[in-house]
């Protein structure tokens, strides 16, 4: 069963575009330089408009994660329990995925992870992450 | 903002709590304000006021039409659930105070037993992260996809970096929901009120680890409703008034979607908030008698505890520990309802029921000459909290 999917729109196309050619795109802000994930117009951290699109290196650390049991939904039911987390990628942003390739309870904090991607649809790819 | 004791809560109301009550949210909403306006002596016509939920089903427009409403010169509605029913009575009295009405309704009506759903509307009864549509936006679209779906996903993620950060355990996380049990072992309107043990939580199921189901809170049937009122009214009061003594919100770039929560210090804006609302009232935490925090997930609640100030950053698990939160004599009883952990889930709404309760010395699991009472909302949340006194 397939998961629930993006529904890309003009902010956010660029990311899951970049996704399907299986590159990590976020946002720089063109004015102080601060990363941001999940795309958006503005800078949170000085407003500015003015933004790069950069490709991100893949790496990242394991801030926190779960073991998910359930309930949960159907798509993801086959496969509890699934460890999900939040990565800090080392461009500084925060990103939400499962976290692959160690059992669930072998996760640490600060655990090395790179991008997977998953083709889930023939316009969609998601990232995941797997112990580096 | 101060209210100088500008309004007061004079009436509550709520139906009964159950996992099917078998009547539409309508019908919920319409007998928990009757019954909040009967508490407080006052009739339809005398409600010149709506607060409300942004997501209840039940509108400003369907309110005054089903209880026949022919005055209302306020209404606001507030978005974010249960970040927000401290929105929702800060706008009722703030309305009062700059003149805009003197007699408010506010409520929450929620049909969410798990077989209650009785539309296919995002907000129509059952739980609303399982009627997610194939394709998302917003939001969610970064979380969903890849199995972060339900509240309880989300809250685990946070409480396994407040455990990292500072050392808290399950055993913290088990104690908040045992003293919230233990104050509804007397409340007969708690839908749970068996006796709980540590040993009990520790032996319920993970759900989405490091929580475990009686970390989580009950989806429930059921409405709560208040009436706020001027100074004026609430002299001529039924009942001893709660007086709202101050209240603060807060919001910034950061709740609890977990791709956002991380990356903002929200201490930042919570602890000004905090400071408004002490600065305010002029009292400090150790003057309130009772608090009532929002615990739809126990850690929530150690959030809290920090957030306004009756412990330093990181130290809930200490606060807790020893029985800090149980009434009468913990120094600091929390929920004394049994909250949205034990009574019933009602985005926090019935909160207010059993704060007011406490100020008028009726609850069933009374703080002695409790004269001050905290209530805070859903601290993964935009937030705020109110703080209530008898005098």
């Amino acid at each position: 069963m397939q998961p629930p999917l993006p529904a890309p729109n003009p902010d956010t196309q660029e990311f899951w575009d970049g996704c399907r050619r299986h590159e990590l795109r976020i946002q720089r802000c063109a004015d102080c330089g601060t990363a941001r994930f999940t795309p958006r117009p503005a800078c949170p951290r000085c407003a500015s408009l003015r933004f790069a699109w950069i490709t991100c290196s893949g790496r990242a650390r394991v801030h926190t994660w779960t073991v998910i049991h359930g309930p949960t939904l159907p798509a993801f039911a086959d496969r509890t329990p699934y460890a999900a987390g939040v990565v800090r990628l080392d461009e500084g942003v925060f990103m939400v995925g499962q976290i692959r390739g160690c059992d669930p309870h072998a996760i640490h904090e600060g655990m090395r992870v790179a991008v997977e991607f998953d083709d889930v649809a023939p316009d969609v790819s998601l990232p995941h992450w797997r112990v580096a | 903002m101060g209210s100088g004791k500008r309004a007061a809560i004079v009436g509550i109301g709520q139906t009964a709590f159950a996992k099917q009550l078998g009547i539409t949210e309508a019908e919920v909403a319409c007998r928990a304000i009757r019954a909040a306006l009967d508490d407080a002596g006052l009739a339809p016509r005398d409600v010149d006021g709506l607060c409300l939920y942004d997501i209840e089903s039940n509108g400003v427009a369907e309110i005054a039409t089903m209880l026949g409403f022919r005055g209302v010169r306020f209404f606001s509605t507030h978005s974010h659930g249960g970040g927000s029913y401290c929105a929702i009575v800060t706008s009722a009295a703030a309305a009062i105070a700059a003149g805009h009405a003197r007699t408010v309704v506010a409520f929450r009506a929620r049909n969410r037993g798990r077989r209650s759903g009785f539309g296919s509307g995002m907000m129509e009864g059952g739980r609303p992260w399982e009627k997610v549509a194939p394709r998302i936006d917003g939001m969610y679209q970064w979380q969903v996809p890849f199995g972060v779906a339900a509240p309880v996903h989300e809250m685990a993620l946070i409480a396994r970096r407040h455990m990292l950060d500072y050392g808290t355990t399950e055993d913290h996380f088990g104690e908040v929901a045992c003293a919230i049990r233990s104050h509804a072992t007397s409340n007969p309107h708690a839908l749970m009120r068996e006796p709980m043990t540590l040993a009990d939580h520790h032996a319920s199921r993970f759900v989405a680890e490091p929580l475990r189901l009686l970390d989580c809170c009950i989806e429930t049937d059921g409405g709560a409703a208040i009436v706020v009122v001027d100074a004026a009214r609430a002299r001529d009061a039924r009942h001893r008034p709660a007086w709202v003594l101050a209240s603060a919100q807060c919001l910034g770039p950061a709740h609890h979607h977990p791709h956002d929560w991380f990356g903002f210090d929200r201490r930042r804006w919570i602890r000004a908030a905090a400071e408004r609302l002490w600065g305010t009232a002029a009292v400090r935490p150790d003057d309130v008698d009772a608090a009532m925090l929002y615990d739809h997930f126990t850690p929530m609640v150690l959030l809290a505890l920090e957030d306004w100030g009756f412990c330093g950053e990181g130290e809930s698990g200490g606060f807790v520990d020893g029985g800090a939160l149980r009434a009468p004599h913990g120094r600091l009883p929390v929920n004394t309802h049994g909250g949205q952990l034990s009574e019933a889930f009602i985005h926090g709404f019935n909160n207010w029921n059993e704060a007011v309760r406490q100020l008028r010395g009726t609850s069933t699991c009374q703080v002695p000459d409790a004269e001050l009472v905290l209530v805070a909302a859903a601290s993964s949340d935009p937030y705020g909290a109110v703080l209530l006194s008898a005098s």
